[in-house]
This record gives C-alpha cells, sequence and structure tokens, in this order.
C-alpha cells in the first residue's frame, strides 16, 4: 500500500514538473520544431545572427546551424538530411536532379549581398589594386600565363613567391570565383590551379593570410570585416573604365564592385511553412536585414527583397 | 572456448576486411586512371581540371616527413634508451620513465594545436617559413615517435644477457666501451625494428599533418613549405562530401591500400628483425 501511494506521487510530481515547463513564460510559444540548417560558410554568419536572434524570440524553436561548404550543404539537403541548405551560389543542374529524385522541391530564397573580397596581409605594402587580368594569372591553371611571383605581375613588386590561400572545392565561393575569374578566360571546364592551401573555414584563410606579406586569398567580405586589424582587401579593377573599386556596403549597393559581388541564397523544401515561414519572415524583415549588415554584408536591393518577401508569404 | 577463439580471431578478420576495402575500391579506381599515371605522375589535383591522379607529391609529403621525424626520433629515442637501461641512476629513471609514457598518452590532436600555435610562429619568426608547412609536422612528429622508439629500444637492450655485459667488463673494458662495444650491437635487430616502428607511425601519422603541415601537394623537398602527405589528403577528402563511387572519392582507397602496403611491409620487417633477435638470445 505504501508503495502504491509513493508511486502516485512520484508519477504526479513529473505530470506536475512537465506541465509548468511547457506553460513558460515565453512570447510566442505556439511556434515550435526543430530545424537543421548547413552549408556554405559564407552564409554562414547570417544563418547563425539569425538563429541566434529568432530562437531568442520563439523559445520552442531550435535551429542547429553549421558549415561546410555549399556543396556539402546540398549534398545533405537533397538526401533529406538538412532542412535549410546555405549556399554561396545558385544550385546546380546535377543537385536539382538528385534532389527530385529524392522527392525534394529546392526553393530557392535570397537572402543577402556578398561581396567576394581578395586579401592580404597588412604586412603586405605594394599591393594597391589588381586587375581581374592579373587576378586570373595569379589563380590561373594555364602554364603560359601563370604568374608564380609577385614580380612578374609586375616588376615593381618583390621577386618572392606568391603564397596562394583560398576555398576548397566543395565551397560555393570557390565555384563563384573559378566562374568570374577563371573560366571567362580560360575556357568553361577550368578549375584554376591546385597547388593552393585550401579550407573550407574561412577563419583557417585568415589565419593563413594574416601573418604572410607574400600571401593572397580569397574569402567572404564578412570575414575581412571581422578581421581588418589583420588582413585588408584589395580594389579590384574590372578594366570596364570605372578603375579600381574597393570593396564597401557603398560600392556594392551601388553596383559598382563587379564583377566579385554576388546574391547569397538559402534554399528549403518546397515553400516554407510554419516556424520556417515565420523564420524567413523575420530574416527578410527589417531585423533580419539590419543583422545581415552587422554581420558584415549588404542588404537585399529593395525591388528583390520585394520580390522574396512576396515568394515567402 | 569457441568464444575466446572468435575473440582472438576478430583481429585477423579486421586486418584482411580493411585490406579488401581498400583494395576492391582500389581496383575500381584504377579501372578509370592508368597505374602509370598514378605511380608516376607528378600532380596530384583530382577535383581540378584536367583532372591529374600523380600519387608522387603525396609519396613525397609522406615520406618528406616520415624521415624527417624519424631523423628527429631515433637518435633521441634510441639515446634516451640507452641512458635509462645502462646509465640511469633509478632515481632518474623512476621520472623519466613515466613522463615518456605521458608523451606517449597525449592525443595527437594535441600535438596538432601545439604544431600551429607552438611551432609555426617559432618558425615564420626564425626562418620566414609560412604558417603551414612541412617543419611543423615533422618536428612535432618527431616528438611523437619517441616514446614508441625508446619503449622498444630499452626492451632491446634489456633483453641483451648479463653474459655479454660481465664478459665485456672481465676483458677489462669501461662500462661507455662495454655500452657502445658489446651490449649495442647485440640489441641492433631491437633498435633496427624500433627505428622501422617510429617511422611507420610517423608515415600514419593523421591529425598533425592535416592541421599543420598545408594542404597543398608538391614536388618541393624543402622543410619549409606546406605539403600533403597521403593520410592528410584522406582526412580531407573524407571530410568533404563526394558521390560514391566518382574517381575522386575512389582514390581516396588508392592512396590508402599504397599506405597500407607500406606500413605492413615495414611492419613484417620489423616482426621479422625482432624475432631474430629473440632467436639470438633465446
Amino acid at each position: 500500500m505504501r508503495h502504491i501511494t509513493l508511486i502516485l506521487v512520484i508519477a504526479g510530481s513529473v505530470v506536475l514538473a512537465g506541465c509548468a515547463g511547457n506553460g513558460g513564460s515565453s512570447t510566442e510559444s505556439d511556434l515550435r520544431g526543430n530545424f537543421k540548417q548547413a552549408g556554405s560558410s559564407t552564409v554562414l554568419p547570417v544563418a547563425q545572427a539569425w538563429a541566434e536572434a529568432f530562437g531568442g524570440m520563439h523559445r520552442d524553436v531550435q535551429l542547429v546551424v553549421s558549415g561546410g561548404g555549399t556543396g556539402s550543404g546540398f549534398n545533405q539537403f537533397c538526401r533529406g538530411e538538412i532542412d535549410i541548405a546555405d549556399a554561396s551560389r545558385p544550385i546546380k543542374a546535377e543537385e536539382q536532379a538528385a534532389c527530385a529524385a529524392a522527392g525534394i522541391e529546392p526553393f530557392e530564397i535570397q537572402v543577402a549581398i556578398d561581396a567576394l573580397a581578395v586579401v592580404v596581409s597588412r604586412q603586405n605594402d605594394f599591393v594597391d589594386h589588381l586587375t581581374v587580368e592579373e587576378l586570373n594569372r595569379i589563380w590561373t591553371a594555364d602554364a603560359s600565363k601563370q604568374a608564380n611571383r609577385w614580380s612578374e605581375l609586375r616588376p615593381e613588386w618583390p621577386n618572392e613567391r606568391i603564397e596562394r590561400f583560398g576555398p576548397g572545392t566543395d565551397s560555393g565561393t570557390f565555384d563563384y570565383f573559378i566562374e568570374v575569374i577563371i573560366q571567362p578566360f580560360d575556357g568553361k571546364e577550368s578549375k584554376g590551379r591546385s597547388d593552393y592551401t585550401p579550407s573550407e573555414d574561412d577563419n583557417v584563410l585568415v589565419q593563413g593570410v594574416a601573418p604572410s606579406r607574400y600571401a593572397i586569398g580569397y574569402f567572404g567580405y564578412a570575414y575581412v570585416h571581422e578581421n581588418a586589424d589583420k588582413i585588408r582587401a584589395i580594389a579590384i579593377d574590372e578594366g570596364k573604365g570605372k578603375g579600381p573599386i574597393e570593396p564597401s556596403g557603398e560600392t556594392v549597393a551601388a553596383g559598382d564592385y563587379t564583377p566579385l559581388a554576388r546574391p547569397i541564397f538559402m534554399y528549403t523544401k518546397g515553400a516554407p511553412t510554419g516556424a520556417l515561414q515565420e523564420y524567413f519572415r523575420f530574416g527578410l524583415g527589417e531585423e533580419g536585414q539590419a543583422l545581415v549588415e552587422e554581420v558584415g554584408y549588404l542588404r537585399l536591393p529593395a525591388d528583390r527583397l520585394n520580390a522574396m518577401r512576396e515568394k515567402v508569404g | 572456448m569457441l568464444f575466446l577463439f572468435l575473440s582472438a580471431s576478430v583481429a585477423a578478420v579486421a586486418t584482411v576486411g580493411i585490406f579488401l576495402t581498400l583494395v576492391l575500391n582500389g581496383l575500381d579506381f584504377f579501372r578509370e586512371v592508368s597505374i602509370w599515371e598514378f605511380l608516376f605522375g607528378t600532380t596530384w589535383a583530382p577535383d581540378f581540371f584536367p583532372r591529374q591522379f600523380g600519387s608522387v607529391p603525396l609519396l613525397k609529403g609522406t615520406f618528406l616527413i616520415g624521415i624527417g621525424a624519424s631523423l628527429i626520433g631515433v637518435p633521441i629515442g634510441i639515446g634516451t634508451a640507452i641512458y635509462l637501461s645502462e646509465f640511469a641512476h633509478d632515481r632518474v629513471r623512476r621520472v623519466v620513465k613515466p613522463a615518456i609514457e605521458l608523451l606517449a598518452g597525449i592525443p595527437s590532436i594535441i600535438f596538432g594545436i601545439v604544431a600551429i600555435f607552438v611551432i609555426s610562429p617559432l618558425l615564420q619568426d626564425w626562418f620566414g617559413a609560412p604558417v603551414f608547412n612541412a617543419a611543423n609536422a615533422t618536428i612535432m612528429l618527431g616528438v611523437m615517435v619517441i616514446p614508441i622508439i625508446t619503449t622498444l629500444a630499452e626492451d632491446a637492450l634489456r633483453a641483451v644477457p648479463r653474459e655479454i655485459r660481465e664478459g665485456s667488463y672481465a676483458l677489462g673494458a669501461t662500462k661507455w666501451e662495454t655500452t657502445w662495444r658489446s651490449v649495442v650491437p647485440s640489441a641492433s635487430s631491437g633498435i633496427t625494428a624500433a627505428t622501422l616502428l617510429g617511422f611507420s607511425r610517423a608515415i600514419g601519422e593523421t591529425m598533425v599533418v592535416t592541421l599543420a603541415a598545408g594542404l597543398v601537394p608538391t614536388m618541393s623537398l624543402s622543410f619549409l613549405e606546406p605539403t600533403q602527405t597521403i593520410t592528410a589528403f584522406i582526412a580531407n577528402r573524407a571530410a568533404g562530401d563526394l558521390p560514391t563511387g566518382s574517381v575522386e572519392y575512389l582514390s581516396i582507397f588508392a592512396v590508402g591500400t599504397v599506405l597500407f602496403l607500406i606500413t605492413f611491409v615495414i611492419n613484417v620487417i620489423a616482426q621479422y628483425v625482432l624475432a631474430r633477435q629473440r632467436r639470438r638470445f633465446g
């Protein structure tokens, strides 16, 4: 008899504890869900900022965010392992096909504008700007025009080997860089030279470039923003008469920092509903776009922002 | 009884299983890439265009760091073993031996972190080296293999019978002469085995080389340049996402097989050498 009483008491406490936990004081606790998000390391700062803010507003929504590269993100997404794929380039045809085969319909949402910055260490005192052609010569696989030393680009520069750092081949940043800097000159198949230090983690790239006077790297502008004391972004001259343009909020918004400004994306399985729809309404709203600028990216131009808001609903 | 037999056979089954996995997938790889290009090509660029699968840069990286680490670890390791076995006071031995065991127990990732945050800045300051280079990994690996070499060499030295030492003293030799002219040569098989196993450990190490040596496969023999080993390539590749069955994916198994064979051969030789020592002294 005593045992039954004990059991009832314990069971009762558990039930009460459960009720107390759920009836918590969070506002809008009608939204719930566990979501996984992964992919581009370029989009990652935005994803993290949004997840933190949105998760703070809706305590029953859990967003787990990670990196791994755009290619890796799409792989997981098309296998149904994650709910949101972060991408710094649009989905490719073969990735689309892989998703279709798994019954997943990728729904594309542009979330921000990124500037791809070409960076050197603050210890590098000789590079003022680079033309797109010089950039091509640094990264091309074509041995006839490859530049291996800084002096091969301009004779007044030091006769030292160029140390290259960049994203790995899984990275959307890599794909985009190759698309605008290598392929227009070397053909659609080319992927540039392979002898550089690769990493999908942009922090590793910063670590590699910062201490070395002769290093050069490229990654999303947000990481320059964060590490401005160690590295600096070089002005790029597209050769179309505008002269060398440095990446910044103003130049990108004005459409001057070409060809290295690009939209970044998040993809969901079909149009987002419920908690995910609220998430994107938040991200495309004033608060979300302000966060985008805070982490070093640029908000979508007004017309595109409206188009995205309509798309998400 | 059956259970004990099964437990004992797990090791053999696992080894054979791993070998078969490597070789069978490796064969798929060689259906698309010529063995000639793989064994003698000097550019390793599986993701780039045009795709190149010359494994020489990876082999160079593996051996450069392996031999470099041995050049550091072997003299120190054997020297320590000789000192501990022949000369050291009990008090010294009681401190040094546990220290070596501790060193052996440190996880390799810790060595990797030390390589990036301690060794690399030093090399940058002293030699103007780039952040990631072969020397980072070589130095750390040299330290990492000391415990293995010391332990095995010390076992070999202890296996040398007392009679040899006493005979030498009886003939009027000093302790120094006895050690270097009688004891060490008698233990030479064991010491050789220790060296081989230390080398084998160095070329199989993954964490330190992935973090600190840079990930650029080159043909350069300079220690102050970034380089890539077989293990670093596999680790980097496996962490990403590749379509299963594609040539880039299969390349992991091809180089994995090569690494497996190299360490297998070294270990077999080492076992043979150790057995020979045992036969000499019973």
